[in-house]
Order: C-alpha cells, then sequence, then structure tokens
C-alpha cells in the first residue's frame, strides 16, 4: 500500500458531518453536504454545509451586484458582443472618473458606475469582514483570520477610499479591470517619481517575499517531517515529538537558528499582515505627503549617485533658439 | 483504486500540455542584451536577433537614380505650374518625379497617380497637390529640423516605402462610438491597440501630444508636494505616448532614460534629446502641414472623425530607431535640403 499521511489522506466515507448545533438566534446552515473524491485530493472531501447569516447574504448580494456591474460596462463597452467581451477581458475596465470630477459625482458613464461599484464592494468586504469574526468568536476561536483579513482591507481602503479623499479626486483610484489596474500601478509609480524608491514599498515587498520564503520553508519542514507525525502541528506544539525535534535540528544545523512550532505562525501572520499594512501606509504617502520619491530618495542618501557616462546632457526645453 | 491513478495521470497530463501551451506564447531565446550605461542600473538593450534581422531586411533603402546635369533649361521654363522645384533643370526634376514615382507610387499607376495624363500641369487630381506640399514638408524637414533628422535627412521613402499611404499614420480616435451612452465609457483606453504595443493604456496618445501641446512631463521639480497637479490617469497618456515611441523605434525605454528616474536629464541617454526634439517635429509638421490639408483629401482618405491623415514617430522609423538603418538617402537629393522661405500657398484652391 502507499504510504499515506494526512495530506494524501485514504478517502473514508462516512455520514456527512453536519457541523455542530448552533446557539439560538443564529440562521440555520445550509445546503446537504456532498462529497467529492477530487475535492479530497486538496483537503476535506465534504462540500457544505454552509453558515451564511446576515451579513453573509449582505455581502454576497452587493458583490454580486459589484461583479455584475463591472462585467455590464465591460460588456457595453465592446458594443453588447458576448464574443469580444472573451477575447478582450483582460483588457477592458471599469475607469474611476476623470480628474475634473474631484470628489464630487460624476455622470453614471464617467465614473458613475465606478462610484457605485466602489460602495457597493466596500459594503461587501465589511460585512465578509463582520461575518469572519463573528463565526470565529461562535467557534470560540481567537480573531486572528477576521484581522489577517483587515490588514488587506486597509490596502484596499487605502487605495480606493483615504488615498483619493486626501488627493481631491476619485480620478486618483484603481480601475476595475485585469491589465488596466496593471497600467495604473506603473502609472502611478512613474507619476511620483518611481515607487520603488518608496520606503514603505520596499518594506512591503520584503514582507511578500519574506511571506513567500516562509510559506515555502514552514510546507516543506512539515511535510518533511510528516513520516514521523509532524503534520500533527497541534500535538506537536502539546506534547513534542521526534518530528519536531528533527525539524528544529534541521534548521539549526543548516543555519544556526529555528522557529518554534508556535512561533513559526507568528512568523507568517506578522509577514503576511505587514505585507499590505506598509504597502497601505506607502500609498497613502505617495502624493499627498511625498510627491517624488526619486527625488526624496536622493535628498536623504537612499538612492546612491552614479558615474554619469553619457555626455552630458541639458532639457533641450531650457535650452534658447529651440522650437517649442 | 485504478481508476483513481488513470484520472491522476490524466490530471498530471492535462497540466503538462497547458504548461507547454502558455509557453507558445513567449518568443523564442536567446536575446542578445547590449549595456549602454554604468553597470547594475539595467541600462541595456534587448535585442531578438531573429526579428532584428527581418527589420533590418524591411528597413533598406533604395538604391538612387545617378545625378542629374544642371545644365539646360529650368523647369519653371520648360514646364507649366512647377510651383516648388522651378529652378531644377529639366534633367533633375525629371530624375526627382521618377524617383517620387518608384518612392510613392510604383505600383498605383506610377505618373497617373498624381498627373491628368492628357495634362500633367493639371493640379485637377488631390494627390498630386498633397504632393507638391508634401515635397514642401520634406524640405522643411531637412532644413528647419536638423536637431531631429540631423545630416541624414528624410526623402518621400523614408515613410511611403512605394505606397501611396504611408502604413504608420494616425487619426484622432473615435473614443464613443456607439455615442455618449450610459454605460460602458471605455476612457480612451483598455482594448488590446497596436499603437501602444497591444497594451491596455490610452490609445490615441497622439491627439493630446502630436497635435495639442498637453504637458508630457508629469514630474514635479521636489520631492514634496509644490503645486505638481498632475494625474495618474494623465500619467497613462505619457505613458501611451512613450510605449508607442519605443515600439516604433524598436528600443526599450532605457534607450532615451534612465529608468530609475524618467525625468532626470543628467542622467539620461543623449538619444532623449533628439527624440524630445522629434515630439515638437511630428507635433510642427501635423498642425502646419497635414491639418492644412484637410478639404483637399477626399472622405475616404480621413478618419472616422473626418480628420486628415497625421503622422508619428513610426511614420518614419518603423520599428528602426534611425529609420532605413541610417540610410543616408536625401545626400543624393539635394533639392529635397534647400532651406525654403515661407511656405508656399496651398495651390489654386
Amino acid at each position: 500500500m502507499d504510504y499515506l499521511n494526512l495530506f494524501t489522506t485514504v478517502q473514508a466515507r462516512g455520514p456527512v458531518h453536519m457541523g455542530v448545533e448552533l446557539p439560538p438566534g443564529n440562521s440555520q446552515r445550509f445546503g446537504h453536504p456532498a462529497v467529492f473524491w477530487l475535492l479530497g485530493k486538496i483537503g476535506n472531501a465534504q462540500l457544505g454545509p454552509i453558515y451564511l447569516g446576515g451579513f453573509g447574504v449582505l455581502a454576497l448580494v452587493c458583490g454580486t451586484l459589484a461583479f455584475n456591474i463591472i462585467g455590464l460596462n465591460m460588456l457595453a463597452s465592446v458594443n453588447w458582443d458576448p464574443i469580444q467581451l472573451v477575447r478582450q477581458l483582460f483588457w477592458l475596465a471599469l475607469e474611476p472618473p476623470p480628474p475634473q470630477y474631484g470628489l464630487s459625482l460624476p455622470p453614471l458613464n464617467q465614473g458613475g458606475w465606478f462610484l457605485i461599484v466602489g460602495l457597493l464592494l466596500s459594503v461587501s468586504v465589511l460585512a465578509w469582514w463582520v461575518r469572519m469574526y463573528r463565526r470565529a468568536i461562535q467557534l470560540g476561536m481567537g480573531t486572528h483570520v477576521a484581522w489577517a483579513f483587515a490588514a488587506a482591507l486597509w490596502l484596499f481602503f487605502v487605495l480606493g477610499f483615504f488615498r483619493p479623499i486626501l488627493m481631491g479626486s476619485w480620478s486618483e483610484a484603481v480601475p476595475y479591470g485585469i491589465f488596466p489596474h496593471l497600467d495604473w500601478t506603473a502609472a502611478l509609480s512613474i507619476r511620483y517619481g518611481n515607487l520603488f524608491y518608496n520606503p514603505f514599498h520596499a518594506l512591503s515587498i520584503v514582507f511578500l517575499y519574506g511571506s513567500v520564503l516562509l510559506f515555502g520553508m514552514h510546507g516543506a519542514t512539515i511535510l518533511a517531517v510528516t513520516r514521523f507525525g509532524g503534520e500533527r502541528e497541534i500535538e506537536q506544539i502539546v506534547d513534542r515529538g521526534t518530528a519536531s525535534e528533527r525539524a528544529a535540528l534541521f534548521w539549526r544545523w543548516t543555519m544556526g537558528f529555528n522557529a518554534s512550532m508556535e512561533s513559526i505562525h507568528r512568523w507568517a501572520w506578522w509577514f503576511a499582515v505587514l505585507c499590505p499594512l506598509t504597502g497601505g501606509i506607502g500609498i497613502l504617502l505617495t502624493g499627498t505627503v511625498v510627491d517624488n520619491w526619486y527625488l526624496w530618495a536622493i535628498k536623504h542618501g537612499v538612492a546612491p549617485p552614479y558615474p554619469n557616462v553619457f555626455p552630458a546632457v541639458v532639457d533641450p526645453a531650457l535650452s534658447l533658439g529651440v522650437k517649442p | 483504486m485504478n481508476v483513481c491513478k488513470l484520472l491522476n495521470r490524466l490530471l498530471q497530463t492535462a497540466a503538462a500540455l497547458g504548461g507547454l501551451f502558455l509557453l507558445t506564447g513567449c518568443e523564442r531565446p536567446f536575446q542578445d542584451s547590449v549595456q549602454t550605461g554604468y553597470r547594475g542600473t539595467g541600462m541595456v538593450q534587448v535585442y531578438n536577433p531573429r526579428l532584428l534581422a527581418i527589420k533590418t531586411e524591411a528597413n533598406q533603402a533604395p538604391v538612387a537614380i545617378p545625378q542629374a546635369s544642371d545644365e539646360g533649361p529650368k523647369a519653371a521654363q520648360a514646364y507649366k505650374n512647377v510651383q516648388v522645384l522651378g529652378n531644377l533643370s529639366v534633367a533633375q526634376f525629371n530624375r526627382l518625379m521618377v524617383s517620387m514615382t518608384a518612392w510613392v507610387s510604383p505600383n498605383d499607376g506610377g505618373c497617373v497617380y498624381c498627373h491628368n495624363p492628357a495634362n500633367y500641369a493639371d493640379d485637377e487630381k488631390y494627390t498630386k497637390v498633397v504632393a507638391r506640399r508634401m515635397l514642401e514638408m520634406t524640405q522643411y524637414i531637412n532644413s528647419e529640423w536638423q536637431p531631429h533628422v540631423a545630416q541624414t535627412g528624410v526623402t518621400c521613402y523614408t515613410c511611403h516605402r512605394g505606397q501611396p499611404v504611408p502604413s504608420e499614420i494616425w487619426f484622432t480616435k473615435n473614443h464613443q462610438p456607439q455615442g455618449a451612452n450610459f454605460i460602458g465609457d471605455k476612457a480612451g483606453q483598455n482594448e488590446p491597440a497596436a499603437v501602444v504595443n497591444l497594451s491596455s493604456l490610452p490609445n490615441d496618445p497622439f491627439t493630446p501630444f502630436l497635435l495639442d501641446s498637453k504637458d508630457i512631463r508629469m514630474n514635479g521639480p521636489t520631492a514634496l508636494p509644490s503645486g505638481n497637479m498632475h494625474t495618474t490617469k494623465q500619467t497613462e497618456f505619457t505613458y501611451g505616448l512613450m510605449t508607442h515611441m519605443a515600439t516604433g523605434l524598436g528600443v526599450n525605454c532605457t534607450y532615451c532614460h534612465n529608468s530609475r528616474s524618467f525625468q532626470s536629464w543628467d542622467e539620461s541617454p543623449p538619444q532623449r534629446v533628439t527624440a524630445w526634439h522629434g515630439i515638437r517635429m511630428a507635433r510642427d509638421l501635423n498642425l502646419n502641414y497635414m491639418v492644412p490639408l484637410t478639404p483637399v483629401f477626399p472622405a475616404n482618405r480621413k478618419g472616422e472623425l473626418g480628420d486628415v491623415a497625421k503622422l508619428n514617430c513610426a511614420t518614419c522609423h518603423q520599428g528602426a530607431y534611425k529609420p532605413l538603418n541610417g540610410a543616408q538617402m536625401a545626400k543624393d537629393f539635394p533639392e529635397l535640403q534647400k532651406t525654403v522661405g515661407k511656405p508656399a500657398q496651398l495651390a489654386s484652391n
């Protein structure tokens, strides 16, 4: 028989689990659970039942509305041609209002839809946050997941709400579209003198790549010691066994230091959470407090000067006798 | 269990094939990279040698007809209605006319693409009126725009390449082809447009910059805010223009800019100065040569909004950072280089 651990389970089929009883005042879970073999390859084979509740319904309704308004705007922009919608999907977007409208309400087709979508999405993600928080409390858990999600929401609201308000223009918000939001990102960096010189952007990247590194290290470590029961992390925390000892020893051998079964999860949580937190600070400062990150970095000795290897170049706009 | 294994195999095969399919979207290796600036600063030009070979081949200049004698009667005396090239000798004049035919309309009727065969002096065909103005434009470029074209200069062939209408022209875009509706405005961007290298950037970056003189520079002069009101959306238009320039010239951003600070002239390669003049040249030519020709062109040569065909960087460059690979074609045609006085009037009308 194949070697098996908790990550590649033998899929034992028994009665489906309906979940623990909910206290009075909670709406019921819905949907009859079904078991899928393929799902069992990547997690639990049982799908459902799901708890939605008032906030879940609110989040889904607002989110679905926003998604459809974006989609219908995209469809309208290709003259209601479904084939072109598919072909050009990555290029299409719902754009924020033009700059001249500032923070005032623009016509529907000049960013009005964009603001409506922004409002709906905001309600949707906030309701989803409340739902996460309350479900965690309900299960007697800590609220770490909700706060991690809140870190992502911080960046979301900085980009689409706080910074546009501070800049006095909704046009500074991010368009809803695949390529358009990437072009927007590049344009924002160019406009504000190269975002790579923004130290909070740098921090955010550190935590982003750091998260990936930690995730890779932790995942690999646990998989490597599952043959000793290492994937039962909670048991290993309470009653440290040979899996945990080997994992710790491995890292002490290879880099002198090892995180513990407990601390590695705090490392991962903080790296993940600090990525959008620092990123959001960097975006919030851009244009509001700092107009040109390159000049800022030169001024404070962050950006190194390089030897000039090109023949001296002067701005031709300052030369006399050129055609304007 | 066997069924499961089979399904596993199938999934793995599908994933592998999918990955291979995605790879087919890439240019195959290897690319050449040429360092142009200080080490470690990423000042590098990347060339695909296979595409470069095709482009080099496509940008060859034609061989010039041998020089003609400047003796004998002048064209103005021998022919009627010669307004621009009147003081060439008849031989020189005919040499240029034959060259122009080969450059512009070799497969479109030859001489009669512009001339009425019954009376060559007649200005009846609009193409002749346009051609006359284009001759003046060529002289103007070669004499007045040397900051951009240097001594290399241009000829009709630089843009036309054997076609009556150059392949790279632009019209002002109609951004609301379905009318001002209540939904679906693209804000002048968000479609895979060739002029911006299939990005979703604004797809008419020419009207604001190569016709109007809207601000191209978005960066402010100070680290902290000091009144620079340019917006991210405006920057997307600048970005679109720059993408067009890079594509039109077959180069990267770093051909003209040190990308760590696009604004800094101190750190820029000198090509940026040439490009700066090029933007002004394109604007000047569009405003003073193309737009005034609007009533001369028939409707089928005009854009969706009824505007005349206009030029941008790619009109001459056509993918090469020096048009025609830098061939000094204009040298063989001194009559295209003379300094012109005041611009001649538009034909009789």
